[in-house]
């Protein structure tokens, strides 16, 4: 799983950090979306696929296959 | 599933309601048999309120839907439009990107998850002074008056850096904005008041300026940044109303929730590891953003199967949308164990709420030092004598008298 993220259409609502604190954060400077994690362990990718789902500017993809295992 | 034919007669918004938990009468079986359906507004004009979860995200995720509600209609008697009166500099939630996201983007790091959890020693501590007066007032008491409205108030003043000695005249033009059914001259001298406040507050600032919010936007070294007076007065009057007045419903009609529902408030006491759900549970549940979101068709739009024409008015009910069952099982049924993360009432879209994480910390400090410190609390009138918000833009209770054993 790897996670990708178009930062440009982040409005820092913070759904990400709030449900899913280890892979993303909010900048200091911006308040933006930040990747911790871009390829989260397997006990973390239902987090992953919640941010995506939760985030409401459809800044978070979660590709499935890539770089699995 | 395949979207019935809307409506040819149009109806007004649903407003009365059967349970004081639940959306108005009719959303239901609009949900169920219209759920893209037209609506009547108050002044005459036709548009569409739209019910189903799917559909209301849609639409808030959809840049053809415009936020600028100067020539939109209303789904009830507010915000009157005066002629000649500009459209507010700074106010960010009547904007469309890309004027709204510079707006956001100056006051985003403001409101970051991590920055709201360091708030939390704070807040936590104007709770526990709120309850501790409280105990010594000795029941019964107004919980609006003594609980659920100084504690965001004051957690927005200290934000901001609005003196909170002035919370009186503030919170009395925000009652008279958000009116229903207002004469038009008093909402035009609230605004008025208001904006005079702000402006000068933001003169003050100018001069002797804090470390809080309005200062620092003021005294921003970010280079995109410098506001105007008038857009400082703009983005500081909207975060001071949406930053008071939300939060203080949810506190105040979350508690009535929970003492109707005497299970889920022993469910809060005693697993407190529970308070995160509970309070997405109760935003969902509650939706005081009653009346939805209002937005206005840029251009001809084919939408889920219907035509929605250039200048026509979309109401997204949140509140209806947070009760679909397809998204929500059981969704009439107040549940705070269950995971009720995909709730909307923040709203969707750009404009989702830029103060949800301050929301939520206010809730859950609030909650919880409640129902632990009077841990008998009760309603102190029957049920029915509570008298409901359904007169308010943002609904909840107007007073919630409670008791304890002292
Ligand atoms: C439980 C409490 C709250 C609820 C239910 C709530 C609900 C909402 C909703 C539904 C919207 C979207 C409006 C739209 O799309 O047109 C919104 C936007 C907004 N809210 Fe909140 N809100 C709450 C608390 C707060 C607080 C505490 C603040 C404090 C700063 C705040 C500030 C804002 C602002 C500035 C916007 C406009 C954002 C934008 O246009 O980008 N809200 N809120
Ligand atoms: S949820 Fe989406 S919009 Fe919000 S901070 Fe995260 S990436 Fe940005």
């Amino acid at each position: 799983m790897r996670i990708r993220i178009d930062r440009g259409r982040c409005q820092g609502a913070g759904q990400c950090a709030l449900n899913a604190p280890e892979l993303f954060d909010q900048s200091d400077d911006d308040g933006l979306v930040v990747v911790l994690d871009d390829r989260p362990p397997p006990a973390l990718r239902h987090k992953a696929r919640l941010a995506e789902q939760l985030c409401p500017n459809s800044v978070i993809r979660v590709l499935e296959a890539e770089d699995d295992g | 599933m395949s979207v019935a034919s809307p409506t040819p007669f149009p109806a007004p918004l649903p407003t009365r309601r059967g349970c004081p938990f639940d959306p108005p009468d009719g959303y239901g079986e609009l949900r169920r048999d219209r759920p893209i359906s037209r609506l009547a507004f108050p002044d005459g004009k036709i548009g569409w309120l739209l019910t189903r979860y799917e559909d209301v995200r849609a639409v808030l995720e959809d840049v053809r839907f415009s936020s600028d509600r100067r020539h939109a209609s209303s789904p009830v008697r507010a915000f009157p439009v005066r002629d000649g009166d500009p459209r507010i500099p700074g106010s960010l939630i009547g904007m469309d990107p890309p004027e709204h996201t510079r707006y956001r983007r100056l006051v985003t790091r403001w409101f970051t998850v991590r920055r709201m959890r360091g708030l939390a020693p704070r807040i936590e501590r104007i709770v526990a002074d709120h309850l501790d007066a409280m105990e010594r007032t000795g029941p019964p008491v107004d919980l609006v008056e003594a609980f659920a409205r100084p504690i965001p108030s004051l957690v927005i003043c200290e934000l901001l850096g609005v003196p909170y000695a002035e919370r009186a005249d503030f919170q009395r033009w925000t009652a008279t904005l958000f009116r229903l059914d207002e004469p038009k001259e008093s909402v035009y001298a609230a605004r008025d008041a208001l904006w005079d406040y702000m402006r000068s507050l933001v003169t003050v600032k100018r001069q002797l300026p804090d470390d809080a919010l309005l200062s620092q936007l003021i005294h921003s070294e970010d280079p995109s940044a410098g506001l105007t007076n008038q857009e400082l007065t703009g983005l500081g009057q909207l975060l001071l109303i949406a930053g008071h007045e939300t939060t203080a419903n949810m506190l105040a009609l979350g508690t009535f929730a929970l003492l109707c529902h005497p299970e889920q408030a022993h469910t809060l006491r005693t697993r407190p590891d529970l308070v995160d759900n509970a309070v997405e549970e109760l935003l969902r549940y509650l939706t005081i953003v009653q009346f939805g979101v209002v937005r206005v068709a840029r251009e001809d739009i084919e939408f889920a199967g219907v035509r929605i024409l250039q200048g026509e008015t979309v109401v997204a009910s949140i509140a209806a949308a947070n009760r679909d069952p397809e998204r929500f099982a059981d969704p009439d049924e107040l549940d705070i164990t269950r995971s009720a993360a995909h709730h909307i009432a923040f709203g969707h879209g750009v404009h989702q709420c830029l103060g949800q994480q301050l929301a939520r910390m206010e809730m859950r400090a609030g909650y919880p030092a409640l129902f632990q410190r009077f841990p008998s609390l009760r309603l102190a009138v029957p049920a029915d004598q509570v008298p409901l918000r359904d007169d308010m833009f943002i609904y909840g209770v107007h007073r919630l008298p409670v008791t304890w054993q002292g």
